[in-house]
């Protein structure tokens, strides 16, 4: 380490470009922040000497220059800025329900979709490279940061009221006074009075404010990062559980996520949409009658939710407890031990079950026997009390034709459909029948006996999200330190204002880190009744 | 119920007549040559922002009664509320710098803001679910009045370069200094626009194929551009000059292009029509108004200032605020929607404004123009991306 001893005597580390106790420029190192030549000088980290300013040499240093220095910071922060602009002219691929991106974004939008899908626009968020500009971001400010604090919190704490000469003059608020009646008593009861500190050495005079503000940059940062190591967390299973699950209506299920350990009955789920003839509704009366479709109102599951006891006992029945009743809405998530359950999406009026009977082909009054299907288990044969025998071909819980033929969806039970094979009594071989709803097709043209619906149950189907997250609360410590941090550094501004008597008056001079305006008009305040003369401000705005 | 739904509407009314006197009143000060008249006209400009501020409280206050939640659900509530929150930002920051210029400058867009707002349906409208929560409350009054503080600093901004840019010469700072008060321009035919066309019950009805179906599309201004493969069905209605292009696939999406169209004419006529008057750039004529008054080192610092008070209001509103609201609504604090991406954006701009100007001394013209893309990027995120770009968020 070279140091620099300075003609105050007092030692400063190698790379210091202004002495920390006295502010003289060190000479031979006036390069490192631009001073020379220059009236005014660099007062940005008070002239501290920063290891990304000293050395220069191994690759380390070369790679702490770079993360540390705010162009590169602020660059990465426009890029950044520009790609996620871009990454919103067409949705991203999670918005686009289920279809396949590969072919979606070219029919939907042409040329322009297709280049926007071949450059991985479509999923940018979870992108590799959009993940590299937030992790250079994380590291930009942590070296940043340590590169700076450091030495301005040194050089802050080793600073004396008596300045040099040069100093003062290369202020960029500097003024001189010629006068023998200065009163010093007034000037630091004014000060005092605005409240700042006043230090005093040899009758040079140092009142500061606000020094903490300085460190409100620091604070907002480690709040960023800690906010940044938080979501990383969620990588891990054990900090962070999303699961969904679809609950019939009376239905008991597993939650999913949960190890085995939770289940939930839908007791009912409920969509409820604002009515213009409900008098609480009466005042939305010409918003509803402008809207095309009804406007939702509520979605709520009621729900139980159960723990297993015997849980682990292999092949055993469940034994459930209850623990929790309640329900869910939107904004209002069913909360249980860690997990919360929010309402996220729902199927109305799916089908549950769908009775049928045999009548001759000609003949709706005549029946040779019913049968009920339960469309969450659908059977491969049913027995009828006439000896009548009917196979499931083929079941479609959502039935569409695609391309002249019958196909399933979904397997969810929408639009049900079946393809039956019947067996009259002592026959062996079949009649076959296809059956959707509204959809009776004979396939064959000499069948004798038709099936005909006779009935069918309906119900409610939710979907709910599962969700435990134990990032959630460094998370929120994370926005919190980075709110304190930015209000600390936003609205407090550190100022100092330095007197130093001179043979024949005064010199003052000033210093921010912001609203200099503001700092003038705080001196002019403290001057008064001290015959001292307001300071100038000789910086020129270049516009 | 009635009742509140007209006491507020009214309330509205005097607001805007309010805020126009005020700015009368400060047009007064740049005119006096006199200090005194000046400080005078200057006070009477600031008293009269603040009744006009007091009275759009009544306006929200009595809406909020009529509807029974916070009129902030809809565009159109959402950006009076915007240029409320604008107002009482300049109040604030007029009462740090004293500069009557920023009222000058700051009512009319407030003004202008208003007036687009109500465009769009006025009427009550309700809550969807999603939208039935506190934090609807707190994130979007917090987010706005972020918004409205950081607009301030356009405000200042733009009085930095229309005072500073030289302008006896033509430039790269003139050239763009020219787009912003046109877009301004397009912003006000607009509103002229909509409201001739709206008062004279204009409609030309057009069939045309929406996602494979035939559908009725009503426009409310002669058509300049159709529906893509639409049959206009009015009788005296003008026939379109041209068919939108193809991938305007949405059901309004045409039809608001076609809109976009009449302002962007609009704009033309009422930007060039100015400026054959005037024989100069825009610009350059207001330049001399204000040369002796504006005191560019302030202007810079009040700009700045706007930036740093705004920057954590809208950090808290747009960011944390929304996340908690987001994490018990959509059980995730972050979706990469839209809306809220175009709120981080807003928010990392803001945070390089702030580093170049603290690291790299960008003052003066280079600050003055982020503060202008800052406002600029803020207005995208109200109208464009609601009105294009539309997401879960479920404005308008
Ligand atoms: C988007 C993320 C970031 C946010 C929100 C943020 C926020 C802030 C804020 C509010 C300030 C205070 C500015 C002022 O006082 O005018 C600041 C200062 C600073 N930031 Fe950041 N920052 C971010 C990223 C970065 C990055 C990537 C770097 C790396 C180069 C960086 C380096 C600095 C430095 C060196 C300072 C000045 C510290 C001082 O004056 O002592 N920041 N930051």
């Amino acid at each position: 380490m070279k140091e620099i001893t300075c003609e105050c005597g007092h030692v400063n580390p190698e790379g210091t470009v202004l002495c920390e106790a006295c502010g003289k420029p060190v000479e031979q190192n006036q390069h490192i922040d631009g001073n020379e030549d220059k009236k005014l000088l660099n007062m940005r980290y008070d002239g501290s000497a920063r290891r990304s300013q000293t050395y220069n040499r191994t690759i380390i240093d070369k790679i702490w220059n770079f993360f540390s220095s705010v162009k590169v910071g602020v660059t990465l922060i426009f890029i950044t800025v520009v790609a996620s602009a871009i990454g919103t002219i067409f949705p991203q691929s999670v918005f686009i329900g289920g279809a396949d991106p590969a072919t979606h974004y070219k029919d939907q939008y042409g040329i322009a979709g297709q280049i926007y899908y071949q450059l991985g626009f479509h999923d940018l968020f979870s992108s590799w490279w959009y993940m590299l500009l937030i992790a250079m971001i994380g590291i930009s400010i942590v070296i940043a940061s340590i590169d700076r604090f450091f030495p301005l919190y040194k050089t802050l704490k080793k600073q004396k009221p008596k300045r040099h000469e040069l100093f003062m003059k290369k202020q960029r608020v500097f003024g001189e006074t010629k006068s023998d009646s200065i009163d010093y008593e007034t000037f630091k009861a004014n000060l005092k009075k605005r409240r700042f500190k006043v230090y005093e050495q040899d009758g040079h005079i140092l009142a500061e404010k606000n020094r903490f503000a300085r460190w409100g940059p620091y604070v907002n940062h480690i709040g960023l990062i800690i906010f940044l190591l938080g979501a990383i967390l969620r990588f891990i299973p054990a900090f962070y559980v999303d699961e969904h699950v679809w609950v019939r209506e009376g239905e008991t299920t597993l939650i999913p996520g949960t190890q085995g350990e939770y289940y939930i009955k839908n007791e009912s789920f409920t969509l409820e949409t604002y009515d213009k003839d409900n008098p609480d509704d009466a005042k939305f009366k010409e918003a509803i009658e402008n809207q095309d479709g009804p406007i939702p109102k509520t979605f709520r599951t009621d729900a139980v939710i159960y723990e297993r006891t015997n849980q682990g006992v292999a092949g055993a029945d469940p034994d459930l407890d209850v623990i929790k009743e309640g329900s869910a809405t939107l904004n209002n998530p069913l909360k249980f031990d860690d997990f919360a359950l929010y309402q996220a999406s729902y199927q109305l009026d799916e089908f549950s079950e769908m009775s049928f009977k045999i009548h001759d082909q000609d003949d709706e009054d005549t029946n040779y026997g019913e049968f009920t299907v339960d469309l969450t288990d659908p059977q491969s044969t049913y027995e009828l009390d006439g000896g009548f025998r009917i196979e499931v071909v083929n079941y479609f819980p959502e039935y569409e034709m695609q391309d002249g033929q019958p196909a399933s969806v979904s397997k969810y039970p929408k639009n049900p459909a079946f393809v039956f094979n019947l067996y009259p009594p002592g026959e062996e071989t079949p009649e076959t029948s296809f059956l959707g709803i509204g959809a009776n097709i004979g396939a064959g043209e000499n069948n004798q006996y038709k099936l005909g619906l006779t009935g069918f149950d309906t119900r409610d189907v939710t979907g709910l999200t599962v969700k435990k997250d134990h990032t959630l609360g460094i998370i929120s410590l994370g926005g919190a330190i980075f709110m304190i941090g930015v209000i600390q550094g936003m609205y407090w501004n550190h100022r100092r204002i330095w007197l130093q008597p001179r043979l024949d008056g005064a010199w003052i001079a000033g210093h921010t880190n912001k609203n200099w305006y503001a700092l003038r008009m705080e001196i002019e305040k403290s001057i008064e009744g001290t015959h001292i003369e307001a300071p100038q401000d000789q910086y020129e705005m270049k516009s | 119920m009635g009742d509140w739904t007209a006491i507020s509407g009214n309330l509205l009314y005097a607001a805007f007549f309010i805020y126009l006197i005020a700015t009368f009143f400060f047009a007064g000060t740049i005119r006096d040559k006199k200090k005194g008249k000046s400080r005078i006209a200057g006070n009477i400009g600031i008293t009269l922002a603040i009744i006009g501020f007091i009275t759009q409280i009544g306006y929200f206050i009595t809406r909020w009664i009529a509807s029974g939640h916070a009129p902030i659900s809809n565009l159109f509530e959402y950006t009076t509320f915007f240029g409320m929150m604008l107002v009482f930002a300049f109040i604030v920051l007029y009462f740090i710098y004293r500069v009557d210029l920023l009222g000058l400058f700051a009512l009319p867009i407030a003004l202008l803001l208003i007036a687009f707002a109500s465009m769009f349906p006025t009427e009550i409208s309700p809550l969807v679910p999603s939208l039935q929560s506190h934090w609807l409350y707190i994130h979007v009054t917090t987010a706005s009045l972020g918004q409205g503080i950081l607009s301030v600093s356009f405000v200042a901004g733009l009085i930095f370069l229309i005072s500073q840019v030289d302008q006896s010469k033509r430039s790269k700072h003139t050239i763009w200094l020219e787009v912003v008060i046109y877009i301004i321009a397009v912003t006000l035919a607009f509103i002229i626009v909509s409201s001739s066309f709206s008062a004279t019950n204009y409609e030309a009805t057009f069939e045309a194929p929406i996602e494979g179906q035939q559908a009725e599309i009503t426009y409310n201004m002669p058509a300049i551009t159709g529906p893509y493969n639409g049959e206009l069905i009015s009788e005296d209605a003008m026939s379109p000059l041209f068919q939108a292009p193809e991938w305007m696939r949405g059901e309004d999406a045409a039809k608001k292009f076609n809109t976009f169209l009449w302002a962007l004419l609009g704009g033309v006529v009422l930007y060039w029509g100015t400026r054959l008057i005037l024989r100069k750039r825009i610009a350059a004529a207001i330049q001399p108004l204000l040369n002796k008054k504006v005191n560019p080192e302030l202007v810079d610092e009040v700009s700045y200032r706007a930036v740093a008070i705004g920057f954590p209001v809208f950090t808290l509103g747009a960011l944390i605020f929304a996340m908690i609201w987001a994490q018990q609504a959509w059980d995730r604090f972050w979706g990469w929607d839209p809306k809220e991406v175009w709120a981080l954006i807003t928010f990392f701009f803001y945070a390089a404004y702030l580093h170049l100007r603290l690291s790299r001394g960008w003052q003066g013209m280079k600050s003055a123009w982020l503060a202008v893309g800052g406002f600029g990027i803020i207005m995208f995120n109200l109208i464009a991306v609601n009105l294009i770009i539309s997401g879960l968020h479920s404005y308008a």
